[in-house]
């Protein structure tokens, strides 16, 4: 007769384990590495945007050399917005969200007036490479938006799971140390792409 | 192909079917065109993304699906790409296509006309490339059990197995079990489709605002 007083601690161990994992132990993490994620293509969408702009400031600069100021500005807040990173797990802290998007709108604030007084070039509004890039850069803020709003989505499944039944029994035992993530606020500036007129 | 707007002409509409069929029964691709009476004060991008992610279109590994919407009372129009065709069908490509075959068309009145020109060359598009066009083994029953269930299953029965065996045994009475609890549920297939005309089913496609927009 084997012995089964060997097993049965194993046993308990993979029953109780599963009892928990089938009561929702694990939406928490899992909700956690989600609004990660979203994040990440929050800056995926960022990061395309910002290789856009060499490209584009060139361009305009072809045709439009005396708008100087508008495309030093540009380059100033692409490089600003790009040497600020944030990381996945400091997410959570409102200050440096904030700093990121403060960062990022400074450079949607910038390409707008870039796209503004391109307006007023008619050789450059035919040209066939700033007309692409005009498409690709609308195509960009768009995704932006998207991954934004996913991105809020997840962050609102994530925190209403710590502070719900029966998460709020896991945030407050296994995952005390899991804090809400910090609200993307979207600001309207940011959320209304540099209009580009045909 | 829903024609919610009444703007397309029963021929078009007859003719747009078809190629839309073919594509699909080419290459997968699921492209849609939607014709809408109004944008309900939404944004042409956020309702086309909206209605896309509803739809699920184009398939679920793949992501290869198209969506045109044109709200004639709005005078926008977008076509949303999914993220497997964005290399195909780029930002770029969209507006070209927005900007010359249809929004020209579409100031003359000329719907018709303009959908059906859009949509030819957003086929061309999507099949220039040569490795998307091959025919390839549908999937488009759906799946069968969710495997999932199948393990919950399994793994119960062993777990009452090892209970059966352990408490065989007498030593232990009246311990406190706690039985899993299947919260998992069925996912219920996940697609819905559109308007009573719509022939299409969404295949788990999604799009992460790929595309263009334009007005006229």
């Amino acid at each position: 007769m084997p012995n089964f007083d060997r097993l049965r601690a194993p046993a308990l161990v993979l029953a109780l384990s599963l009892s928990l994992a089938s009561c929702g132990v694990n939406t928490i993490p899992t909700l956690e590495e989600s609004a990660k994620a979203r994040w990440s293509d929050v800056e995926n969408q960022y990061q395309r945007r910002a290789d856009l702009i060499p490209n584009l400031v060139a361009t305009v600069q072809g045709y439009a050399k005396q708008e100087k100021d508008v495309l030093v500005a540009v380059t100033e807040a692409r490089a600003k917005a790009t040497s600020i990173h944030i990381d996945a797990n400091d997410l959570t802290d409102p200050a440096k969200v904030k700093a990121v998007q403060d960062a990022q709108n400074a450079l949607s604030g910038a390409l707008g007036r870039l796209l503004a007084v391109s307006e007023n070039y008619p050789d450059l509004k035919s040209n066939a490479n700033f007309l692409s890039l005009q498409s690709q850069l609308e195509g960009t803020e768009n995704r932006i938006a998207v991954a934004r709003r996913d991105y809020i989505g997840a962050v609102q499944a994530y925190n209403t799971e710590l502070r719900t039944f029966p998460g709020v029994i896991w945030a407050s035992t296994f995952y005390s140390r899991n804090k809400p993530m910090a609200e993307f606020t979207a600001t309207p500036e940011s959320q209304v792409a540099p209009k580009v007129k045909f | 192909m829903v024609d919610d707007a009444h703007i397309l002409s029963p021929a078009t509409k007859a003719s747009l079917e078809s190629q839309l069929a073919d594509l699909e029964r080419k290459s997968t691709i699921q492209l849609v065109v939607a014709t809408i009476p109004s944008l309900a004060g939404q944004d042409v991008e956020t309702y086309a993304n909206t209605l896309f992610r509803h739809w699920n279109l184009g398939q679920a590994q793949k992501n290869n699906g198209v969506l045109f919407v044109i709200a004639p009372s709005d005078h926008k129009m977008r076509i949303e790409v999914g993220y497997g065709l964005e290399g195909t069908l780029t930002d770029a490509t969209s507006k070209l296509i927005i900007a010359n075959a249809a929004a020209p068309r579409f100031k003359k009145g000329d719907y018709d006309g303009g959908v059906s020109r859009a949509v030819e060359d957003i086929i061309t598009a999507l099949t220039v490339d040569a490795s998307e066009w091959k025919p390839q083994m549908k999937s488009e029953s759906a799946p069968p059990l969710d495997i999932g269930n199948y393990a919950t299953v399994v793994i119960f029965l062993f777990i009452m197995f090892m209970i059966w065996h352990i408490s065989r045994r007498g030593r232990r009475t009246g311990g406190a079990w706690v039985v899993p609890i299947n919260m998992g549920g069925g996912s219920s297939g996940g697609w819905s489709s559109g308007g009573s005309d719509s022939g299409f089913s969404g295949g788990g496609g999604s799009s992460g605002g790929g595309g263009a927009s334009g007005d006229w």
